[in-house]
């Protein structure tokens, strides 16, 4: 469904941040993304949709090329991206219309939009926050609220940029839940090796502006220590 | 934390459609700004008092912002008695303290309260999206909605960045004194705050994008002018009307 082919890029002033990246994405891949700060991971997804152009290389999505500003347009449509920080995708006053905004934007009906942002909201247990004011949710149901407004839109594929980051155990787990029982392809950044084991079933890491596809990694788990450890106990899978 | 004081909706003010609010407020507004007789000015005091009392504002909230205002206003008590040509009313250790002044400062003092408290009991308790898309739809341009829904909606998150700035400077033992290091602390702190605000704009643009932002915002909420907006816009025209016979009528006589 994506393509990418030898990719750069660099930040003016910058030494380059993806350096002859190759990646592809099919059909309901779930692929966990792990690399070190810095290393192009959300870069990589502001290329694929658009908002960064890449110095060299060639982007291909849903078998077209995606070059002019006019083929990114039907490629947002198609892909949702989950910022980093809820608060930049949030802007419109109350969280229907939040959510609503997507889909009117893509020439749905007001009816039709809020059927749509409703349902949407329902599934992620956002009923009841139509009409919250947007600033004034808490982080974790930013989150959600935010998550809402890309699947709003009905896309075939996600980009979640860090989705777990600062959220606490509820609100990660409802976040499990909900994104395991999506029929979508995705790819995922994260740093929570938990989150990743979780809900991908593919991991790859990012290293020198290239993903290591070659060197699959796989995760093990650890042994851990805390309070009460020394009784027979289970964790969750 | 900002806080919005007067955003309640708990009133028989508050079941008024937002935009003939508006409207009702600016009208009141418009007339006591030109009124100039004693008479007119204190009625129209009256009429603001009396949509105070309607509304059930805390009235200590209204006396701080009332205080604030005011003290603007002694500025002028100070200043255009002293200025103002005209026959003296006194002296005051010899300096003429002219009439004209004196009356133009009390007219300003009645008519900036009575707008104000009318502004506090109509508009001020208007959720702020509500008033945005209110606003809309008596037709201001729509740039200056989205400008004003957009800036209500980041004001809080560029507090809480102002916040986190200010504690990051704090744990390293940063206290403010009259030095060119606060000074310049207090400067990179206001550059950065400009910094992280354009970034975020940045970043807010690019989700617009990804959604697919054609440059239009669409509002789900409905406006409906029911019979209570029709007879309570009625009673300020006719509350207008009255003030500006009573303003004509004394000079008439």
């Amino acid at each position: 469904m994506i393509r990418l082919e030898d990719i750069s890029f660099a930040y003016p002033g910058s030494p380059k941040i993806l350096d002859g990246l190759d990646f592809e994405l099919h059909q309901g891949d779930r692929i966990g993304l792990l690399g070190h700060n810095g290393s192009g991971k959300t870069t990589m997804f502001h290329i694929i949709m658009g908002l960064l152009k890449p110095d060299s290389g060639k982007i291909e999505i849903f078998g077209k090329p995606a070059v002019s500003e006019k083929d990114f347009t039907l490629v947002r449509q198609r892909i949702g991206l989950l910022f980093q920080d809820a608060d930049d995708q949030l802007f419109c006053p109350t969280v229907l219309e939040d959510v609503a905004f997507g889909p009117l934007n893509l020439g749905k009906s007001e009816e039709e939009a809020v059927e749509i942002a409703r349902k949407t909201l329902d599934r992620l247990g956002l009923s009841g926050f139509e009409n919250r004011i947007t600033c004034k949710l808490s982080g974790g149901e930013k989150r959600l609220a935010a998550l809402a407004t890309v699947l709003a839109m009905e896309p075939s594929v996600l980009l979640l940029d860090e989705p777990s980051a600062g959220l606490d155990r509820n609100t990660k787990e409802k976040l499990v839940a909900v994104l395991s029982e999506l029929d979508l392809s995705y790819i995922l950044i994260s740093h929570e090796s938990d989150f990743l084991s979780d809900i991908a079933t593919t991991i790859y890491a990012m290293e020198d502006g290239k993903i290591l596809t070659d060197k699959e990694l796989h995760l093990h788990r650890h042994i851990h220590a805390h309070p009460l450890g020394t009784h027979p106990h289970s964790h969750k899978p | 934390m900002i806080r919005e004081a007067f955003s309640e909706e708990n009133s028989v003010l508050c079941r008024l459609d937002p935009g003939v609010r508006i409207v009702m407020a600016s009208a009141y507004s418009c007339a006591a700004a030109v009124l100039k007789q004693f008479s007119a000015l204190s009625a129209a005091l009256v009429i603001a008092v009396i949509l105070l009392a309607i509304s059930g504002q805390n009235i200590r909230v209204v006396a701080k912002r009332l205080i604030a205002v005011n003290s603007l206003i002694a500025l002028f008590w100070v200043l255009l008695p002293l200025t103002y040509p005209g026959d003296a009313l006194f002296y005051l250790w010899s300096l003429p303290i002219s009439r004209a002044g004196v009356i133009l400062s009390a007219q300003m003092t009645l008519k900036s309260n009575a707008i104000l408290l009318v502004f506090i009991a109509m508009i001020a308790p208007i959720p702020f999206n509500t008033l945005g898309y209110a606003l809309e739809r008596l037709r201001v341009p729509r740039k200056l909605v989205y400008l004003l829904l957009m800036t209500y909606r980041y004001i809080f998150v560029i507090e809480e960045e102002y916040h986190k700035l200010i504690r990051a400077a704090k744990i390293r033992g940063f206290s403010p004194k009259t030095n060119l290091h606060t000074y310049r602390t207090v400067a990179w702190l206001v550059g950065m705050l400009f910094v992280r605000a354009s970034k975020r704009a940045g970043r807010v643009y690019q989700a617009m994008i990804c959604r697919g932002f054609k440059g239009r915002f669409y509002s789900l909420q409905r406006f409906e002018i029911s019979r209570i907006d029709r007879f309570s816009a009625l009673l300020m025209g006719i509350a207008i009307v009255a003030l500006t016979m009573l303003e004509w009528g004394v000079r008439w006589s």
